[in-house]
Protein backbone atom coordinates (compact mmCIF):
# COMPACT_ATOMS: atom_id res chain seq x y z
CA UNK A 1 0.00 0.00 0.00
CA UNK A 2 1.33 3.40 -0.74
CA UNK A 3 1.20 6.66 1.04
CA UNK A 4 -1.67 8.27 -1.34
CA UNK A 5 -3.82 4.85 -0.57
CA UNK A 6 -3.46 5.05 3.29
CA UNK A 7 -3.88 8.43 3.60
CA UNK A 8 -7.51 8.17 1.20
CA UNK A 9 -8.47 4.87 3.66
CA UNK A 10 -7.66 6.96 7.00
CA UNK A 11 -9.12 10.11 5.49
CA UNK A 12 -10.90 11.03 8.59
CA UNK A 13 -7.81 10.36 11.02
CA UNK A 14 -5.49 12.51 8.40
CA UNK A 15 -7.77 15.05 8.79
CA UNK A 16 -8.35 15.33 12.82
CA UNK A 17 -4.40 14.49 12.63
CA UNK A 18 -3.92 17.63 10.78
CA UNK A 19 -6.43 19.67 13.12
CA UNK A 20 -4.71 18.58 15.68
CA UNK A 21 -1.34 19.94 14.28
CA UNK A 22 -2.95 23.27 13.24
CA UNK A 23 -4.43 23.55 16.67
CA UNK A 24 -1.41 22.63 18.76
CA UNK A 25 0.94 25.52 16.19
CA UNK A 26 -1.51 28.37 15.84
CA UNK A 27 -2.24 28.52 19.85
CA UNK A 28 1.68 28.26 20.56
CA UNK A 29 2.34 30.83 17.82
CA UNK A 30 -0.54 32.91 19.18
CA UNK A 31 0.85 33.05 22.80
CA UNK A 32 4.05 33.66 22.05
CA UNK A 33 2.65 36.38 19.57
CA UNK A 34 0.75 37.79 23.08
CA UNK A 35 4.02 37.35 24.69
CA UNK A 36 7.35 37.82 22.66
CA UNK A 37 6.13 40.99 20.55
CA UNK A 38 5.66 43.14 24.35
CA UNK A 39 8.93 41.65 25.53
CA UNK A 40 10.72 42.66 22.47
CA UNK A 41 9.62 46.27 22.34
CA UNK A 42 10.31 46.24 26.73
CA UNK A 43 13.88 45.56 25.68
CA UNK A 44 13.58 48.52 23.17
CA UNK A 45 12.98 50.71 25.70
CA UNK A 46 15.08 49.32 28.05
CA UNK A 47 17.98 48.17 26.57
CA UNK A 48 19.65 46.75 29.98
CA UNK A 49 17.05 43.73 30.01
CA UNK A 50 18.09 42.98 26.35
CA UNK A 51 21.04 40.88 27.46
CA UNK A 52 19.04 39.01 30.05
CA UNK A 53 15.77 38.68 28.09
CA UNK A 54 17.39 37.45 24.42
CA UNK A 55 20.38 35.41 26.14
CA UNK A 56 16.97 33.42 28.17
CA UNK A 57 15.28 33.03 24.96
CA UNK A 58 18.42 31.97 23.83
CA UNK A 59 18.98 29.06 26.09
CA UNK A 60 15.76 27.67 25.76
CA UNK A 61 16.14 27.24 21.96
CA UNK A 62 19.15 25.19 22.29
CA UNK A 63 17.01 23.02 24.92
CA UNK A 64 16.46 19.81 22.99
CA UNK A 65 12.54 19.77 22.25
CA UNK A 66 12.07 15.79 23.81
CA UNK A 67 14.04 17.09 26.87
CA UNK A 68 12.32 20.54 26.63
CA UNK A 69 8.94 18.30 26.80
CA UNK A 70 10.40 16.15 29.90
CA UNK A 71 11.46 18.94 32.05
CA UNK A 72 7.66 20.94 31.67
CA UNK A 73 6.29 17.21 32.61
CA UNK A 74 6.20 17.56 36.55
CA UNK A 75 4.77 21.57 36.11
CA UNK A 76 0.91 21.31 38.19
CA UNK A 77 -1.50 22.44 35.64
CA UNK A 78 0.90 22.22 32.11
CA UNK A 79 1.43 18.48 32.95
CA UNK A 80 -1.40 17.05 33.53
CA UNK A 81 -2.46 17.48 29.64
CA UNK A 82 -0.02 16.26 26.67
CA UNK A 83 -1.41 19.21 24.66
CA UNK A 84 -0.87 21.95 27.49
CA UNK A 85 2.82 20.33 27.41
CA UNK A 86 3.18 20.28 23.92
CA UNK A 87 1.73 24.59 23.63
CA UNK A 88 3.83 25.18 26.14
CA UNK A 89 7.19 23.99 24.95
CA UNK A 90 6.21 25.26 21.17
CA UNK A 91 5.38 29.07 22.99
CA UNK A 92 8.79 28.64 24.67
CA UNK A 93 10.64 28.27 21.17
CA UNK A 94 9.08 30.29 19.40
CA UNK A 95 9.65 33.26 21.35
CA UNK A 96 12.89 33.85 20.26
CA UNK A 97 12.55 34.68 17.26
CA UNK A 98 9.18 37.33 18.11
CA UNK A 99 11.13 39.06 20.43
CA UNK A 100 14.01 39.65 18.42
CA UNK A 101 12.61 40.32 15.47
CA UNK A 102 10.30 42.76 17.20
CA UNK A 103 13.43 44.28 18.81
CA UNK A 104 15.87 44.37 16.08
CA UNK A 105 12.75 45.98 14.00
CA UNK A 106 11.70 48.61 16.27
CA UNK A 107 15.84 49.34 16.45
CA UNK A 108 16.06 49.55 12.46
CA UNK A 109 13.59 52.36 12.20
CA UNK A 110 15.30 55.29 10.84
CA UNK A 111 17.42 57.24 13.36
CA UNK A 112 15.97 60.70 11.64
CA UNK A 113 12.23 59.38 11.40
CA UNK A 114 12.48 59.02 15.07
CA UNK A 115 14.09 62.11 15.96
CA UNK A 116 11.47 64.01 13.99
CA UNK A 117 8.57 62.10 15.67
CA UNK A 118 10.08 62.98 18.84
CA UNK A 119 11.32 66.36 18.27
CA UNK A 120 7.67 67.26 16.74
CA UNK A 121 6.54 66.17 20.34
CA UNK A 122 4.81 62.67 19.57
CA UNK A 123 4.32 60.99 23.03
CA UNK A 124 6.50 57.58 23.47
CA UNK A 125 2.99 55.88 23.10
CA UNK A 126 2.52 57.48 19.98
CA UNK A 127 5.47 57.05 18.50
CA UNK A 128 5.23 53.68 19.10
CA UNK A 129 2.31 52.70 17.49
CA UNK A 130 1.80 55.47 15.00
CA UNK A 131 5.38 55.02 13.41
CA UNK A 132 8.05 52.56 15.35
CA UNK A 133 5.62 49.33 15.33
CA UNK A 134 3.85 50.18 12.05
CA UNK A 135 7.69 50.59 10.02
CA UNK A 136 8.87 47.30 11.95
CA UNK A 137 6.07 45.24 11.30
CA UNK A 138 7.59 43.68 8.00
CA UNK A 139 10.19 42.04 10.45
CA UNK A 140 8.09 41.00 13.09
CA UNK A 141 5.90 39.60 10.88
CA UNK A 142 9.19 37.98 9.42
CA UNK A 143 9.87 36.67 12.80
CA UNK A 144 5.91 35.13 13.13
CA UNK A 145 6.89 33.45 9.99
CA UNK A 146 10.20 31.40 10.97
CA UNK A 147 8.68 30.70 14.26
CA UNK A 148 5.58 28.96 12.46
CA UNK A 149 7.92 27.29 9.93
CA UNK A 150 9.84 25.44 13.00
CA UNK A 151 6.83 24.90 15.16
CA UNK A 152 4.90 22.84 12.54
CA UNK A 153 8.32 20.82 12.18
CA UNK A 154 8.51 20.44 16.27
CA UNK A 155 4.92 20.15 16.55
CA UNK A 156 5.23 16.68 15.28
CA UNK A 157 7.82 14.86 18.14
CA UNK A 158 4.68 16.34 20.42
CA UNK A 159 3.61 13.14 19.55
CA UNK A 160 6.19 11.53 21.42
CA UNK A 161 4.32 12.38 24.38
CA UNK A 162 0.89 11.96 23.49
CA UNK A 163 0.27 15.31 22.64
CA UNK A 164 -1.26 14.18 18.90
CA UNK A 165 -0.72 15.98 15.78
CA UNK A 166 0.56 14.26 12.86
CA UNK A 167 4.08 12.97 14.20
CA UNK A 168 1.69 10.43 15.29
CA UNK A 169 1.58 8.45 12.16
CA UNK A 170 5.57 9.29 11.97
CA UNK A 171 6.36 7.61 14.95
CA UNK A 172 3.71 5.00 14.28
CA UNK A 173 5.00 4.58 10.94
CA UNK A 174 8.83 4.31 12.49
CA UNK A 175 7.57 1.55 15.01
CA UNK A 176 6.08 -0.38 11.64
CA UNK A 177 9.13 0.30 9.81
CA UNK A 178 6.20 1.78 7.33
CA UNK A 179 7.65 4.15 4.92
CA UNK A 180 3.53 4.98 3.30
CA UNK A 181 2.55 5.76 7.19
CA UNK A 182 5.73 7.88 8.01
CA UNK A 183 5.00 9.87 4.67
CA UNK A 184 1.63 9.98 5.68
CA UNK A 185 2.30 12.20 8.66
CA UNK A 186 5.33 14.08 6.94
CA UNK A 187 3.82 15.26 3.46
CA UNK A 188 0.95 17.50 4.88
CA UNK A 189 3.42 18.68 7.68
CA UNK A 190 5.48 19.53 5.01
CA UNK A 191 2.41 21.12 3.02
CA UNK A 192 1.53 23.08 6.29
CA UNK A 193 4.92 24.27 6.19
CA UNK A 194 5.27 25.55 3.08
CA UNK A 195 1.63 27.17 2.91
CA UNK A 196 2.88 29.27 6.62
CA UNK A 197 5.90 30.25 4.69
CA UNK A 198 3.79 31.36 1.60
CA UNK A 199 1.45 33.23 3.62
CA UNK A 200 2.66 34.72 6.18
CA UNK A 201 6.08 35.71 3.39
CA UNK A 202 3.27 37.22 1.30
CA UNK A 203 2.53 39.22 4.58
CA UNK A 204 5.99 40.14 5.51
CA UNK A 205 6.12 41.77 1.76
CA UNK A 206 2.84 43.22 2.20
CA UNK A 207 3.72 44.83 5.44
CA UNK A 208 7.19 45.99 4.73
CA UNK A 209 8.12 49.73 4.24
CA UNK A 210 8.07 50.60 0.93
CA UNK B 1 -1.77 92.40 27.41
CA UNK B 2 1.40 92.97 29.06
CA UNK B 3 3.91 95.33 27.31
CA UNK B 4 6.85 93.87 28.67
CA UNK B 5 6.35 90.48 27.18
CA UNK B 6 7.12 91.76 23.91
CA UNK B 7 10.67 92.67 25.03
CA UNK B 8 11.29 89.65 26.37
CA UNK B 9 13.49 86.89 24.36
CA UNK B 10 11.35 83.96 22.73
CA UNK B 11 14.54 81.79 24.10
CA UNK B 12 17.02 82.44 26.52
CA UNK B 13 19.68 80.18 27.42
CA UNK B 14 21.72 80.87 30.56
CA UNK B 15 25.59 79.86 31.53
CA UNK B 16 23.99 76.30 29.55
CA UNK B 17 26.61 73.43 29.54
CA UNK B 18 26.38 69.99 28.24
CA UNK B 19 28.42 66.97 29.16
CA UNK B 20 28.39 63.26 27.98
CA UNK B 21 29.18 60.63 30.68
CA UNK B 22 31.83 60.09 29.49
CA UNK B 23 33.26 63.60 31.02
CA UNK B 24 33.36 64.71 27.24
CA UNK B 25 32.28 68.98 27.28
CA UNK B 26 30.14 69.18 24.17
CA UNK B 27 28.71 72.58 25.02
CA UNK B 28 30.30 74.89 27.87
CA UNK B 29 28.72 77.87 29.80
CA UNK B 30 26.89 79.13 26.68
CA UNK B 31 24.66 82.24 26.96
CA UNK B 32 22.58 83.52 24.27
CA UNK B 33 19.39 85.58 24.16
CA UNK B 34 16.88 85.06 20.86
CA UNK B 35 14.47 87.52 19.88
CA UNK B 36 10.91 87.26 19.11
CA UNK B 37 10.65 87.47 15.38
CA UNK B 38 14.50 86.95 14.80
CA UNK B 39 16.39 84.36 12.43
CA UNK B 40 19.40 83.65 14.80
CA UNK B 41 22.08 81.44 12.98
CA UNK B 42 24.43 79.27 14.98
CA UNK B 43 27.21 78.75 12.75
CA UNK B 44 30.38 76.31 13.01
CA UNK B 45 31.97 73.49 12.04
CA UNK B 46 31.22 69.48 13.07
CA UNK B 47 31.15 68.95 16.85
CA UNK B 48 31.41 72.77 17.71
CA UNK B 49 28.17 72.38 19.40
CA UNK B 50 25.39 73.84 16.99
CA UNK B 51 23.29 70.74 16.97
CA UNK B 52 23.25 69.98 20.33
CA UNK B 53 22.40 73.68 21.31
CA UNK B 54 19.34 73.03 19.13
CA UNK B 55 18.36 69.51 20.98
CA UNK B 56 18.61 71.52 24.34
CA UNK B 57 16.39 73.76 23.48
CA UNK B 58 13.39 71.17 22.58
CA UNK B 59 14.88 68.98 25.07
CA UNK B 60 15.86 65.87 23.20
CA UNK B 61 18.53 66.53 25.41
CA UNK B 62 18.58 67.72 29.10
CA UNK B 63 21.56 70.30 29.86
CA UNK B 64 23.69 69.54 32.20
CA UNK B 65 24.51 72.94 33.75
CA UNK B 66 22.54 76.16 33.22
CA UNK B 67 18.86 77.11 32.49
CA UNK B 68 16.71 77.38 28.75
CA UNK B 69 14.22 79.59 29.10
CA UNK B 70 11.08 79.69 26.26
CA UNK B 71 8.62 82.01 26.38
CA UNK B 72 9.98 83.56 29.44
CA UNK B 73 9.51 80.29 31.32
CA UNK B 74 12.25 77.49 32.24
CA UNK B 75 11.63 74.37 29.89
CA UNK B 76 11.73 72.14 33.09
CA UNK B 77 8.63 73.51 34.34
CA UNK B 78 6.90 72.74 30.51
CA UNK B 79 5.32 69.95 29.53
CA UNK B 80 8.16 68.47 27.19
CA UNK B 81 5.08 67.36 24.39
CA UNK B 82 3.74 70.79 24.47
CA UNK B 83 6.82 72.45 24.42
CA UNK B 84 8.12 70.43 21.42
CA UNK B 85 4.91 71.13 19.93
CA UNK B 86 5.29 74.62 20.16
CA UNK B 87 8.74 74.28 18.38
CA UNK B 88 8.61 73.31 14.72
CA UNK B 89 11.73 71.18 14.27
CA UNK B 90 13.36 70.16 10.77
CA UNK B 91 16.45 68.33 10.56
CA UNK B 92 19.03 67.79 7.55
CA UNK B 93 17.59 64.40 6.95
CA UNK B 94 13.92 65.26 7.16
CA UNK B 95 12.55 62.42 8.35
CA UNK B 96 9.34 61.61 6.77
CA UNK B 97 7.11 59.50 8.33
CA UNK B 98 7.51 56.63 4.62
CA UNK B 99 4.50 54.70 5.45
CA UNK B 100 2.43 58.05 5.56
CA UNK B 101 1.35 59.70 2.66
CA UNK B 102 1.97 63.56 2.76
CA UNK B 103 -1.17 64.67 3.80
CA UNK B 104 -0.43 62.62 7.00
CA UNK B 105 3.03 63.43 7.51
CA UNK B 106 2.11 67.37 7.53
CA UNK B 107 -1.21 66.67 9.48
CA UNK B 108 0.54 64.25 12.00
CA UNK B 109 0.58 67.16 14.77
CA UNK B 110 -2.78 68.67 13.88
CA UNK B 111 -4.81 65.21 14.24
CA UNK B 112 -3.08 64.18 17.74
CA UNK B 113 -4.07 67.70 18.65
CA UNK B 114 -7.92 66.67 17.86
CA UNK B 115 -7.89 68.83 15.23
CA UNK B 116 -11.32 68.39 12.81
CA UNK B 117 -10.43 66.65 9.47
CA UNK B 118 -11.53 69.05 7.00
CA UNK B 119 -9.39 71.64 9.01
CA UNK B 120 -6.81 69.71 8.73
CA UNK B 121 -7.22 68.55 5.45
CA UNK B 122 -7.27 72.88 4.73
CA UNK B 123 -4.78 73.48 6.89
CA UNK B 124 -2.36 70.74 4.51
CA UNK B 125 -3.38 72.66 1.27
CA UNK B 126 -2.12 75.88 2.93
CA UNK B 127 0.76 74.91 4.19
CA UNK B 128 1.88 72.77 0.44
CA UNK B 129 0.75 75.80 -1.92
CA UNK B 130 2.91 78.19 1.45
CA UNK B 131 6.12 75.76 0.31
CA UNK B 132 5.97 76.39 -3.22
CA UNK B 133 4.56 72.76 -3.53
CA UNK B 134 1.66 71.85 -5.81
CA UNK B 135 -1.07 70.60 -3.33
CA UNK B 136 -2.02 67.53 -5.53
CA UNK B 137 1.02 65.39 -3.73
CA UNK B 138 -1.18 65.42 -0.59
CA UNK B 139 -1.90 61.54 -1.30
CA UNK B 140 1.76 60.83 -2.46
CA UNK B 141 4.37 58.78 -0.14
CA UNK B 142 7.54 60.71 0.57
CA UNK B 143 9.93 57.82 -1.80
CA UNK B 144 7.94 59.30 -4.72
CA UNK B 145 9.81 63.26 -3.98
CA UNK B 146 12.57 64.81 -4.79
CA UNK B 147 15.21 65.58 -1.96
CA UNK B 148 14.28 69.23 -2.63
CA UNK B 149 10.26 68.23 -2.16
CA UNK B 150 10.83 66.40 0.55
CA UNK B 151 12.44 68.90 2.54
CA UNK B 152 9.74 71.37 1.28
CA UNK B 153 7.54 68.96 3.27
CA UNK B 154 9.97 68.78 6.51
CA UNK B 155 9.13 72.56 6.75
CA UNK B 156 5.62 72.39 5.77
CA UNK B 157 5.36 69.62 8.36
CA UNK B 158 7.05 71.36 10.97
CA UNK B 159 4.86 74.95 10.58
CA UNK B 160 1.91 72.51 10.96
CA UNK B 161 0.56 73.67 14.40
CA UNK B 162 1.58 77.18 14.09
CA UNK B 163 4.56 77.36 16.40
CA UNK B 164 5.97 80.45 16.90
CA UNK B 165 9.61 78.89 17.29
CA UNK B 166 11.60 76.83 14.47
CA UNK B 167 14.54 75.09 14.91
CA UNK B 168 16.05 73.87 11.70
CA UNK B 169 19.18 71.97 11.81
CA UNK B 170 21.27 72.44 8.28
CA UNK B 171 17.73 71.75 6.49
CA UNK B 172 19.39 72.40 2.84
CA UNK B 173 22.69 70.37 4.06
CA UNK B 174 21.86 67.47 1.58
CA UNK B 175 20.37 69.26 -1.25
CA UNK B 176 22.01 69.77 -4.52
CA UNK B 177 22.98 73.84 -4.82
CA UNK B 178 20.68 75.34 -7.09
CA UNK B 179 17.66 73.61 -5.19
CA UNK B 180 19.33 75.07 -2.23
CA UNK B 181 19.44 78.17 -3.57
CA UNK B 182 15.98 78.16 -4.25
CA UNK B 183 14.85 76.92 -0.90
CA UNK B 184 16.99 79.44 0.65
CA UNK B 185 15.08 82.44 -1.19
CA UNK B 186 12.06 80.92 -0.54
CA UNK B 187 13.18 80.49 3.28
CA UNK B 188 13.57 84.32 3.38
CA UNK B 189 10.07 85.26 1.74
CA UNK B 190 8.25 82.93 4.48
CA UNK B 191 9.98 84.17 7.17
CA UNK B 192 9.22 87.67 6.06
CA UNK B 193 5.50 86.29 6.15
CA UNK B 194 5.61 84.32 9.33
CA UNK B 195 7.97 86.39 11.14
CA UNK B 196 8.76 83.05 13.19
CA UNK B 197 11.72 82.91 15.75
CA UNK B 198 14.15 80.36 14.18
CA UNK B 199 17.16 79.40 15.29
CA UNK B 200 18.78 77.74 12.23
CA UNK B 201 22.30 75.29 12.37
CA UNK B 202 24.83 75.64 9.40
CA UNK B 203 28.35 75.55 8.53
CA UNK B 204 27.97 77.97 5.55
CA UNK B 205 28.84 80.90 5.52
CA UNK B 206 26.73 82.20 3.11
CA UNK B 207 24.12 80.68 4.04
CA UNK B 208 24.53 82.38 7.68
CA UNK B 209 24.99 85.35 6.01
CA UNK B 210 21.95 85.18 3.64
CA UNK B 211 19.56 84.00 6.46
CA UNK B 212 20.45 85.35 9.58
CA UNK B 213 19.95 88.22 11.30
CA UNK B 214 22.26 87.38 13.81
CA UNK B 215 25.36 84.83 13.39
CA UNK B 216 26.33 83.19 16.62
CA UNK B 217 29.88 81.76 15.75
CA UNK B 218 30.48 78.49 17.64
CA UNK B 219 33.59 76.30 18.24
CA UNK B 220 34.41 73.17 20.62
CA UNK B 221 31.18 73.96 23.02
CA UNK B 222 31.79 77.83 23.37
CA UNK B 223 30.24 80.73 22.10
CA UNK B 224 33.33 83.06 20.14
CA UNK B 225 30.56 85.64 19.02
CA UNK B 226 27.30 86.80 18.24
CA UNK B 227 27.48 89.83 15.71
CA UNK B 228 24.78 90.79 13.05
CA UNK B 229 25.74 90.27 9.25
CA UNK B 230 27.58 93.61 8.87
CA UNK B 231 29.16 93.17 12.33
CA UNK B 232 30.13 89.45 11.56
CA UNK B 233 31.68 90.95 8.02
CA UNK B 234 33.67 93.42 10.15
CA UNK B 235 34.82 91.52 13.05
CA UNK B 236 38.25 90.81 13.54
CA UNK B 237 38.46 87.71 15.68
CA UNK B 238 40.93 85.32 14.41
CA UNK B 239 37.81 82.59 13.53
CA UNK B 240 35.61 84.51 11.96
CA UNK B 241 38.77 85.97 9.81
CA UNK B 242 39.51 82.47 9.21
CA UNK B 243 36.04 81.51 8.03
CA UNK B 244 35.77 84.83 6.02
CA UNK B 245 38.56 83.60 3.94
CA UNK B 246 37.82 80.06 3.82
CA UNK B 247 34.78 80.73 2.11
CA UNK B 248 36.20 83.04 -0.78
CA UNK B 249 37.50 86.75 -1.80
CA UNK B 250 34.01 88.29 -1.46
CA UNK B 251 34.24 87.49 1.96
CA UNK B 252 37.75 88.79 2.92
CA UNK B 253 38.86 91.75 4.93
CA UNK B 254 36.85 94.71 4.26
CA UNK B 255 35.01 92.96 1.38
CA UNK B 256 31.23 93.79 1.87
CA UNK B 257 29.42 92.25 -0.64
Amino acid sequence: MNVWQFMLQNHAEVVELTLEHVWLVGVSILLAVVVGIPLGILISRWPALNKPVLGSANIIQTIPSLALFGFLLPAPWIGARADRLAILALTLYALLPLIRNTYVGIRGVDPAVVEAGRGMGLTDRQLLLQVELPLAMGVIVAGIRVATVISVGLATIAAAIGAGGLGEYIFRGLAMVNNAVILAGAIPAAAMALLADFSLGWLERKLSPH
Amino acid sequence: MNPVSDDRPAIELGNVSYRLNSGNDILVDLSLKIGRGETLVLLGRSGSGKTTTLKLINRLLKPTGGEIRVDGRSISEWDVIRLRRSIGYVIQEVGLFPHFTIERNIGLVPKIENWPASRIKERVQELLRLVGLDPQIASRYPRELSGGQRQRVGVARALAADPPILLMDEPFGAIDPLTRTELQREFLELQKRLGKTVVFVTHDLREALLLGTRIALMEAGKLITIQTRAGFLAASEPLVVAYRNAFGSQFEERGHS
